[in-house]
């Protein structure tokens, strides 16, 4: 008797109809493409996308050169060299990111000490020549001076949780 | 107007008529072609729930346009020892006999470029000859995935051809012809003398076997790109891989269009012998009724539409279930069915045998 | 000379084209894809001739099925050129003897057995298929039926020279896998819902219950 009705169900496709109706119903329910370069999703205060290095109100930038960054990025993206500046205190005189190399998992921005290496909401850039991946201390310091009031916003916004 | 332009036609040099011919066939079903595939990634689309390309031109409708133009700009790579000549004539072998097929094809009453006595050999015949393309692509690329693909795809088309062979005997037994267009004329009634009804699993195994024979999923271990990357056109790129692509889509349409005329009567309306014959005279709706153009096409884009919905509904076969399903599950269905038939030819079993 | 004619000797010197080529090329792909190009220009031949269903046919099984095959073995073999060429000279005398043989059958059937006239061109209408039926299924019965049984005796010969089984193949049956159902491999147990247990030490959460956890593996 199974194998009657097992014979009976794969030679009247049975199982086959019953995917086909599924890919059917989906095929006519209705759909939620976002059409991207027109309409885009709200996107959380926490998003990682490309860095930028902050500075003080008063124009003296964060970063101590405490290579913390360095050492717990996991894709070994930053390298930093340091020195001592004229007044005494440590500053980097190198500060690379490889893009490529990078994975955007925010671990320098937990790491840092003075809130000066940050993801910013910006993903939509793109580079056109060899080398240019490679994001170094003028670009990111310029990254953070141009969004500096969106990166702040958006620490503001995340504080409570942190 | 048109009476003017068939008599300029049928004054021309016989040659003349074939190129022609050839011309009329060929260029809509490029155009078909490249509109295949948008309609493919549209269904596909939306079969996840998604919109599909919508970006190149009003809706997306320049898509395949912007496709080809793409292709035709690339560069065609020749893999290091890859044997040269074969190389690039497998493209060329693949789409040749998808086109050549077409030439016994009859689109409406006496419209087939070449009306051949044994029309349905010619397309088993051609149907069968796409695999050295595949085969010489995959041994001319020098590459262990392209032969990969091709010796799996070698012994899957050899496999479905002895069911799809069968088939069309079914399909011969009951039209008593080779004649395509002789098949089509033997179908005429209504729509109850289609052989649909009384060849109902020979259309199965023919529809299925034809998806295997142009390698579309679920039967499209050849290209496997989860296992052998794109299969036997992995190393092609650019306008040659282009013409991969539209011979894959030719025998897709191909296959549908031969359904259509083998088992659901081509040109012929469903309607015929079963409406009155006064709605056939009514002045735009009657034309549209009665036999035509539009009702072949109407049929062979639903088994088109078929293809794409099987495409975004069914995963892979597994080499060996492909294997089993062509020998031991199609080729017994169409011997058992044609011991039935045959019997039903003896008894005249009617409407399809009286 | 007529357009049939150049057509017949274009297609014959492709197809004696092919055969040298097939028989001197080192490469055996190249020398299988001559013998194909050697049964397209045959099958174009017997197209002239009027012989549709064989020329077809031709294309159908040897074309198409027969040759994909060979190639496919072709291909997957390693062939040692150097080894196959070795005693090439020593059989020489015996093959020409044999070639001649053979060439001398032919020439003496071809000349002095098969004296017929052109036929007759036949009308648009005469269908090759039907009269070839008609021949094989009543004066050539028999033979036709013998022939039949033959192949069928070798196609179970094959099978049954191939078909054994091996101790070692590990492969699977996929009919024997379609046959499984649910039912088969699942049992569905009905058991009372388990009650929490009390924290094993204080202050721990109740996460340090879930399994894996690291309260669990000490």
């Amino acid at each position: 008797m199974k194998a009657v009705r097992r014979f009976f169900k794969s030679f009247l496709f049975f199982e086959l109809l019953l995917g086909l109706r599924l890919t059917g119903r989906y095929l006519l329910s209705r759909k939620f493409t976002v059409q991207y370069p027109d309409e885009k999703t709200p996107m959380s205060p926490r998003f990682r996308g490309l860095h930028a290095l902050r500075r003080y109100p008063n124009g003296e930038e964060r970063c101590i050169a405490c290579k913390l960054c360095e050492a717990v990025c996991p894709a070994l993206a930053i390298t930093i060299d340091s020195e001592e500046r004229a007044d005494g205190t440590r500053r980097t005189t190198r500060y690379d990111i490889d893009l490529f190399k990078c994975i955007f998992c925010g671990f320098c921005e937990e790491a840092c000490p003075v809130d000066s290496i940050v993801e910013t909401h910006i993903f939509e850039y793109h580079f056109e020549n060899r080398g240019e991946q490679i994001m170094t201390k003028d670009k990111l310091l310029a990254i953070g001076d141009r969004f500096e009031k969106e990166i702040a916003q958006a620490r503001a916004v995340d504080a409570p949780y942190r | 107007m048109f009476d003017w332009m068939m008599n300029l036609f049928y004054s021309l040099p016989t040659v003349m008529q074939i190129l022609i011919g050839i011309q009329l066939i060929v260029i809509p079903l490029m155009l078909a072609v490249a509109y295949t595939t948008f309609a493919e990634r549209k269904v596909i689309g939306y079969a996840h729930v998604r919109v599909g390309p919508n970006r190149v031109g009003p809706r997306g409708w320049l898509q395949p346009i912007a496709d080809a133009l793409k292709l035709l700009t690339k560069e065609v790579i020749l893999p290091t020892n890859a044997n040269r000549f074969l190389f690039l004539s497998a493209p060329v072998l693949t789409i040749a006999p998808a086109l050549a097929a077409w030439a016994v094809v009859p689109f409406f009453e006496g419209g087939a470029l070449a009306d051949v006595n044994a029309g349905l050999l010619y397309l088993l015949a051609l149907t069968s000859l796409g695999v050295y393309g595949i085969i010489i692509a995959g041994w001319a690329s020098n590459s262990k995935y392209a032969l990969l693909g091709s010796l799996r795809s070698a012994a899957q088309l050899v496999s479905y051809e002895i069911a799809m062979g069968f088939a069309l005997v079914g399909v011969l037994m009951a039209a008593g012809t080779l004649n395509v267009g002789g098949i089509i004329e033997a179908q005429s009634g209504s729509m109850y003398h289609w052989f649909l009804l009384p060849l109902l699993p020979m259309f199965f195994v023919y529809f299925i076997s034809g998806i295997a024979e142009t390698n579309r999923a679920p039967f499209d271990v050849a290209e496997g790109e989860s296992e052998i990357v794109a299969g036997f056109h992995v190393e092609y790129s650019g306008m040659a891989f282009a013409v991969f692509f539209l011979a894959e889509y030719a025998n897709m349409i191909l296959i549908s269009a031969l359904t259509a005329i083998l088992f659901l009567g081509g040109w012929l309306s469903p309607f015929q012998g079963i409406l009155p014959a006064a709605a056939f005279d009514l002045p735009v709706i009657g034309s549209l009724l009665d036999h035509g153009i539009h009702w072949f096409l109407f049929k062979t884009a639903i088994f088109l539409f078929a293809f794409l919905w099987f495409r975004a509904t069914f995963p892979r076969y597994r080499y060996d279930q492909i294997m089993r399903l062509g020998w031991k599950v199609l080729i017994p269905v169409t011997i058992v069915w044609l011991f039935v038939e045959g019997v039903l030819v003896a008894f005249n079993v009617g409407p399809w045998f009286a | 000379m007529t357009f049939e004619l150049v057509l017949f000797y274009l297609f014959g010197a492709i197809l004696l084209g092919g055969a040298l080529a097939m028989i001197s090329v080192r490469n055996p792909v190249h020398a299988a894809l001559f013998l194909v190009l050697c049964f397209v220009a045959a099958a174009a031949l017997w197209l002239l001739a009027e012989a549709e269903f064989l020329g077809i046919v031709l294309v159908l099984v040897y074309v198409g099925a027969v040759m994909v095959l060979f190639l496919f073995v072709v291909m997957m073999l390693d062939i040692n050129l150097a080894k196959l060429r070795e005693g090439f000279t020593e059989y020489l005398p015996v093959g020409i003897v044999v070639a001649l043989a053979m060439a001398t059958v032919l020439v003496l059937v071809i000349t002095r057995y098969i004296t017929m006239d052109v036929p007759e061109r036949a009308g648009p209408e005469y269908a090759n298929t039907e009269a070839l039926g008609a021949i094989l299924y009543t004066e050539y019965v028999y033979p036709f039926e013998i022939a039949a049984v033959i192949l069928l005796v070798a196609i179970i010969a094959a099978i049954s020279l191939t078909m054994r089984k091996r101790p070692d193949n590990k492969s699977i049956d996929p009919g024997k896998q379609m046959a499984v159902s649910r039912e088969g491999r699942v049992r569905m147990v009905t058991m009372a819902s388990e009650k929490k247990k009390a924290p094993r030490r204080g202050g721990q959460g109740s996460g340090a219950d879930a399994p894996g956890s690291k309260d669990e593996s000490k």
